[in-house]
């Protein structure tokens, strides 16, 4: 298979307009993406499955990931006027950036027998723009995985042909993958090695009484 | 009525006593034991062991319950194989509901007792018995047939020892104990109710050895 700039340059000259991004890796796999913008994304799709060179015509594997806000404490030296002199004094400046959720196509060839090359759409935000479009109309096979991601992430996939939850009940508000899920507080106490459920199912018990100090 | 210490001493002679009452109750229970017809339906991995002690090799038969039922109209037994989740729980309350007593359940495998591998998870029922009564537990991973069938057993000695008048009556013979339970509802994040409080209840206390480890 072409390199990923390769598929990038030709993306480019197919596709006007699309703004692509190649994603670093750097786990040990290194497996690079490529970050697609939404209003692009249904039209690159399609390139990537109907090219002769690529035919990426199987999507095996449609995932999410959630990245929450992520808060970095940078500290600056700033001259300040202190007591009539000038002094060096440090301060610490938070920045903030906003958290989004993605979703990863892998993509292959059943007929050059190549791949994989990995997709990356991205939302704006993690609460009220989380609208991604549905690559389903492209590749079949990715119904019910959008379906799952929608279910346990929140991504809402316009175009897919019946978006609903598939694992939870309809009636479920939650989206259990995201990093700040809270599970329902139904534990109890259990002979459990994991000091985080004891502590956990403690709250729940009568608190023990102090004892008395013995000689 | 015969004095308890004059059968055992008759019974040591070779003469067996009993009263029309005790007959009774023994062929009732026999019967009933012997052919337990449980419901035919599976969870999770379990079920495939179940399914094995049916079949040939371990021959769920020769204990009378080969007569695996697909309507909960003709069974006695539920035997919960699998992990309940939370969205398949109501179903399975409803399938108890309907099944005609004398009803009986045997929980199968560490999922269906506690939540087994999933109990820490947001989608797994932590133990069936939150929400209908269990005669027999089975732990394992899932347990081999043989647990299966000496959970059978264990069931027919209960069966057997039940009785149909006094007070250690058979629960499916007072009409003032309950033979159906409430189905819990889907929640907004959790089955509404957790648990049927009536049917379970949380340990109120650690035990003690473990209380220094943490």
């Amino acid at each position: 298979m072409e390199t990923l700039e390769e598929i990038k340059a030709r993306i480019e000259a197919a596709v006007s307009g699309a703004q692509l991004e190649i994603l670093a890796n750097d786990s040990p796999s290194g497996q690079r993406s490529l970050l697609v913008d939404d209003n692009h994304a249904l039209t690159v799709a399609m390139f990537l499955r109907n090219d002769p060179g690529l035919q990426l015509d199987y999507c095996s594997n449609v995932t999410g990931v959630d990245w929450p806000d992520k808060v970095e404490k940078i500290k600056t030296k700033v001259k300040k006027v202190v007591d009539g002199a000038e002094q060096e004094v440090e301060e610490t400046i938070e920045k903030r950036t906003p958290g989004f959720l993605e979703a990863v196509y892998h993509l292959y060839s059943m007929s050059l027998k190549h791949g994989p090359a990995i997709l990356r759409l991205r939302t704006e935000n993690r609460t009220d723009k989380v609208h991604l479009p549905s690559l389903t109309p492209v590749w079949r096979g990715a119904e019910f995985q959008e379906r799952e991601i929608f279910d346990l992430y929140g991504i809402v996939f316009d175009g897919h042909p019946d978006l609903r939850r598939i694992l939870m009940w309809d009636g479920f508000k939650d989206h259990p993958m995201r990093k700040d899920y809270v599970e329902p507080d139904d534990y109890e106490y259990e002979p459990t090695p994991h000091a985080e459920v004891l502590e956990k199912a403690r709250a729940h018990l009568p608190q023990p009484q102090p004892k008395e100090a013995s000689a | 009525m015969i004095d308890e210490g004059l059968k055992s001493e008759l019974s040591k002679q070779g003469i067996f006593t009993t009263t029309f009452n005790e007959l009774i109750e023994w062929g009732y229970n026999k019967g009933r034991a012997n052919s337990v017809w449980p419901l035919q339906f599976g969870l999770a991995c379990c079920a495939i062991e179940m399914i094995a002690a049916s079949m040939a090799r371990y021959d769920i038969a020769r204990f009378g319950s080969e007569v695996f039922r697909p309507s909960p109209r003709q069974a006695d037994l539920m035997i919960v194989a699998g992990t309940v989740t939370k969205k398949m729980a109501p179903q399975v309350v409803r399938l108890y509901n309907q099944m005609p007593e004398p009803k009986y359940v045997i929980a199968m495998g560490a999922c269906a007792i506690s939540g087994g591998p999933f109990k820490q998870g947001y989608n797994v029922l932590k133990g069936i018995d939150r929400y209908i009564p269990v005669d027999v537990h089975i732990p394992g991973c899932p347990p081999r047939p043989e647990a299966l069938l000496h959970a059978l057993m264990t069931l027919q000695k209960k069966i057997e020892e039940q009785h149909l008048t006094g007070p250690q009556q058979a629960r499916h013979l007072n009409p003032e104990a309950p033979s159906e339970f409430p189905v819990p509802e889907y929640g907004e994040h959790d089955l509404v109710p957790p648990k049927n409080e009536a049917v379970w209840q949380p340990p109120k206390q650690a035990k003690d050895d473990t209380q220094g480890n943490v």
